[in-house]
């Protein structure tokens, strides 16, 4: 039986990428974020899930507007590394679970009425990649030995583009996401991640808005009251959090998934965007 | 239905139809011949993508608070950020009305960029 083992809500701050990439990960800038995730690297290492379903957004790098899902899940065997106009950052293409990805298909659009799009070729990105960077070592191989040390299902959101899915339907796919690994027959264990976040607006006169009070209000509701959170209009969060914050919805589908009590919590805010990280051992 | 919200763009369906040209220009920006041909003729690669003459000015302005108006999403405007010399912080002061250095001077930790 498929089983989840914990839930990460964490932000998907795009500046971690190259810091990753060019080694500047214990710069004082970047170094609380990154030994904060030190215990969450060790907890998962103790947890060894096998598959990471990752909650995220596509930047405007494989998802264009002509066509644009409310809720897009990969179903391939392995997820390229995309080029959001910056070029292709130097990682292992990311394997996926295709059995679990079908059955997650057949039981969350036939049992549990989620109409999914469903994606044969995703190019992931920052959304999905910085999450998986912090949360996971990752050796230079392609494959599953010494690339990545868990497979990955991306299941992609629509933030962007109004309208987006509500609070409380994130939060019910979570749920059924919970039911449908629960049904799946083989011996697995799962992590789910909800990524994007917490407090940011990229554009307008309020760029770079910051609430750290909305942030920890957030955190503290997530983990006591997650179905009251999930009446949270999108007003409230753009309102109270800048547009972009909109993304915190993600992290419902997760808290949806994910019970059980909170191990890791932890917040920073440098620049123009709250960085939060919660987790949930189930 | 969102209410406007001061200081802030909604990008909804009837921004991003106003913007689909400028969006699909930045959609090419994703692959590095593009933004090399973006780069040798800037004004062929907006004819190419059919913009409109206020469109084309708009990019050759580097405005990009107009852009965002005009209904280029944010996460297609950094492409063209990217492909001008212009991060996310610069376009960003350019949208608050300071200076990059004014902007910075606001921030907590402005080393982490």
């Amino acid at each position: 039986m498929g089983r989840i083992v914990g839930g990460v809500g964490l932000s998907h701050v795009p500046s971690v990428g190259p810091v990753v990439d060019r080694n500047r990960t214990q710069e004082p800038a970047w170094k609380p974020l990154f030994d904060a995730y030190v215990p969450v690297r060790e907890w998962l290492a103790q947890l060894k899930p096998d598959v990471a379903i990752v909650i995220y957004n596509d930047h405007a790098a494989d998802f264009g507007f002509d066509k644009y899902p409310t809720f897009a899940l990969g179903v391939a065997e392995s997820y390229a590394i995309g080029d959001e106009g910056f070029g292709t950052r130097p990682l292992p293409q990311v394997q996926g679970d295709l059995d679990l990805a079908i059955h997650l298909s057949e039981a969350l659009v036939c049992e549990h009425e989620f109409d999914l799009t469903l994606c044969q070729e995703i190019a992931v990105e920052h959304g999905f990649l910085v999450p998986m960077n912090l949360c996971f070592p990752h050796g230079q191989g392609q494959d599953e030995m010494s690339g990545w040390p868990v497979r990955a299902i991306p299941l992609q959101v629509n933030v962007v583009q109004h309208p987006l899915p509500t609070a409380r339907r994130c939060y019910k796919l979570g749920e059924a996401i919970r039911a449908a690994v629960s049904s799946y027959p083989k011996d697995i264990n799962v992590v789910v991640m909800g990524t994007g976040g917490m407090s940011h607006q990229l554009q307008g006169r309020r760029f770079g808005y910051i609430n750290e009070k909305f942030d920890h209000w957030f955190l503290d509701r997530l983990e006591s009251d997650p179905e009251g959170l999930a009446g949270i209009t999108h007003q409230k969060i753009m309102e109270e959090a800048g547009a972009e914050a909109v993304e915190l919805i993600m992290w419902l589908t997760m808290r949806g998934a994910a019970r059980g009590k909170r191990v890791h919590r932890h917040y920073y805010a440098p620049m123009t965007t709250g960085m939060g990280l919660i987790t949930f051992e189930d | 239905m969102l209410r406007p919200i001061p200081d802030t763009s909604i990008f909804d369906l009837r921004l991003s139809l106003r913007g689909r040209r400028l969006n699909k220009l930045c959609a090419a920006l994703c692959s590095p011949q593009e933004r090399e041909a973006f780069k040798r003729d800037e004004d062929a690669f907006m004819s190419k993508f059919g913009l409109n003459e206020t469109e084309k000015a708009l990019i050759r302005q580097r405005d990009f608070r107009g852009l965002i108006e005009a209904g280029t999403n944010i996460y297609y405007l950094l492409k063209i950020g990217s492909v001008t010399g212009n991060g996310l912080y610069r376009m960003g002061a350019q949208m608050r009305g300071e200076t990059y250095e004014e902007f910075l001077a606001t921030r907590r930790l402005k080393d982490a960029v």
